[in-house]
């Protein structure tokens, strides 16, 4: 009974509620960083982590902190859990924190990680959140590297940075551009609808 | 740079939402209406303007004083969630009016990354203070630009048929594609 | 009475609360910084000599990164970030960080190298907008290659549609005009130096 309430936390947010293709939050990142597989990737690791982080933080301080100013209390641990990924990123990855650029500070309002600690951390275990948090994190991340290794196949003819057309291939450019974000991600959720069987 | 410059560099070329991708939520969210989109523009410009300000006070006579660079983000956001909050109760006292059309939008502002992406866009690209609120200024024009056509278009397509698959979210994206690739025939203008 | 006691209590620990939190908060971050402090400069010193070693070589002895100065550019409104190379003491190349703000898509940071003689050796785009598979191809060895041996503000450094000997990126003459724009930038602030440095020295 226990460990299927376990499972169900961890792989609730893969499929039947991935946070970018079911429950659209985090749109910001997911469009603007979508630009190739690894952006999309290394994004959806640091926003891995940051959820982790937080979703555990905040439900061991669950009982210490008053109602009334939960949310700034939340922000606070996850403003600062995410600086901290920041830095580290800056030391050890730093042409992923170049390119990831601002993104990377706007962690802090995603809305999957105040989602997650409002809606769930709150109320559970810090052994439950933390699987939340990692299956939330997984469906994050997936999206995201799907989304961008659409784009970056048809924009620049690459994956992972790997040419897979040549030189002189024609490509469609319109991916890599801000409204092939866009498309890309409306065509990437009817194909994930199909498959769910949602209507 | 002249003023003229950056806005129309915000608000047309390098639109906040359509080639930036901030603010999206909102963007998608409360777009449904023309009205209501108009009234989160508004709130939006109202907050990122005056946010802008604060944080620029702060971050020059506080956070580089004592050296204190990594609480940018703590700080920031914290000041705009302050913000938002006594702006609602001076609104709430001042002008019950003003409150009633753009009181709902207020709460939605503090997770509105655009409000936090910009404050830490003027600093990371060290504008000084009337740069810095002309530069928030446009953006925020920017957005409520984009979302009220956005808003407009989302209007007639309520009332056309669409195919089952695309209903929703999916046919919203695909009219978000097509107003960004709109403005992208502005890129270049300014030169 | 009860009640307003209960209000009193929680605002206490309302704001205990929050004050704990954001100390905490603060002391991690203080740490974290501390201990991130040194890599981050390592690698920003890293990124910074491979942008170097990309436009003027490795024919130096010293770390020119470590040695920037900033000079002001011929309108003297901003400034730009010279790194001199130097072998034996002497300085043989030098490469500078400019910009251009006439890019189609806005900004265009680019670090070029000079050799002693002001000659174009090489120059590297840090950051466009520019239209990609159009303005970006700026970055590409075909049209980079044309730069070479090339002396900065003269007739023949424009592109060929300004009557220059540069041939622009096809369809993206905007582009490369702002790369001429910002390696023009570049060195009118170098030569502007050199006349400072000789008016100086005739002084003296």
């Amino acid at each position: 009974m226990n460990k299927n309430i376990s499972i169900e936390n961890l792989t609730r947010g893969i499929i039947k509620e991935n946070p970018t293709l079911v429950m659209l939050l985090g749109m910001c990142p997911t469009l603007g960083v979508s630009t190739s597989a690894e952006n999309g990737l290394g994004m959806g690791l640091a926003t891995l982590f940051v959820l982790i982080l937080s979703n555990f933080g905040i439900s061991v301080l669950k009982n210490l902190i008053p109602e009334g100013v939960r949310i700034p209390c939340y922000i606070i641990v996850i403003a600062s859990f995410v600086t901290v990924i920041e830095m580290l990123m800056a030391a050890w990855f730093p042409a992923l924190y170049k390119s990831l650029g601002i993104y990377i500070p706007l962690i802090v309002v995603n809305c999957i990680i105040l989602g997650r600690a409002e809606a769930f951390a709150s109320k559970n275990n810090a052994f439950q959140s933390v699987l939340d948090a990692i299956g939330m994190g997984i469906g994050f991340t997936l999206s995201l590297t799907v989304l961008g290794s659409i784009r970056e196949i048809l924009g620049a003819g690459s994956f992972f940075g790997i040419s897979l057309f040549g030189e002189e291939a024609k490509t469609i450019l319109l991916f890599i551009m801000p409204p092939g974000a866009f498309l890309a991600l409306s065509f990437m959720i009817i194909m994930f609808n199909k498959i769910r069987g949602v209507k | 740079m002249s003023y003229l410059s950056i806005f129309i560099a915000a608000i047309f070329v390098n639109n906040i939402v359509l080639s930036q991708f901030l603010g999206i939520c909102p963007f998608l969210g409360v777009s449904k209406k023309t009205s209501t989109a108009l009234g989160m523009g508004l709130a939006v410009m109202f907050v990122m303007t005056l946010s802008s300000i604060v944080t620029y006070l702060i971050y020059h006579n506080f956070i580089i004083k004592y050296g204190l660079e990594f609480m940018t983000t703590v700080v920031f956001i914290l000041v705009i969630a302050s913000l938002v909050q006594i702006v609602e109760i001076i609104l709430r006292k001042v002008s019950p009016a003003l409150y009633q059309a753009l009181g709902i939008f207020l709460p939605l502002i503090t997770t509105n990354c655009a409000v936090l992406g910009i404050a830490l866009l003027t600093v990371q690209k060290n504008m000084g203070l009337t740069q810095s609120i002309a530069y928030s200024l446009a953006n925020a024009m920017g957005f409520t630009l984009a979302i009220v056509l956005f808003a407009g278009m989302r209007e007639r397509l309520a009332k056309s048929k669409l195919p089952q698959a695309l209903q929703g979210t999916p046919i919203a994206l695909i009219t978000a594609g097509l107003l960004s690739m709109a403005f992208m025939g502005f890129s270049g203008v300014g030169n | 009475m009860k009640k307003q006691q209960d209000k009193k209590d929680s605002l206490i620990k309302m704001t205990l609360a929050l004050t704990l939190i954001t100390v905490v908060s603060a002391l991690i971050l203080g740490y974290t910084y501390e201990i991130t402090k040194k890599p981050i400069a390592e690698a920003e010193n890293r990124a910074e000599l491979a942008a170097i070693e990309a436009v003027i070589g490795t024919d130096y002895d010293n770390n020119p990164y470590q040695d920037k100065m900033l000079i002001p550019t011929k309108h003297g409104k901003e400034k730009l970030e010279l790194y001199p190379a130097r072998k034996n003491g002497k300085i043989t190349s030098f490469a500078m960080k400019t910009f251009s703000n006439q890019g189609f898509g806005g900004k265009i940071e680019l670090i070029v190298g000079f050799n002693i003689n002001g000659r174009i050796l090489n120059y590297q785009i840090l950051s466009s907008k520019e239209t990609p598979g159009l303005g970006s191809k700026i970055s590409e060895n075909k049209f980079k290659s044309q730069f070479k041996g090339f002396v900065a503000r003269t007739s023949s450094f424009k592109v060929t549609k300004d009557g220059g000997d540069i041939d622009g990126v096809t369809a993206a003459t905007i582009s490369s005009r702002a790369v001429i724009d910002a390696i023009n930038r570049a060195y009118g602030a170098y030569k502007k130096l050199n006349r400072g440095e000789n008016k100086n020295e005739q002084k003296h």
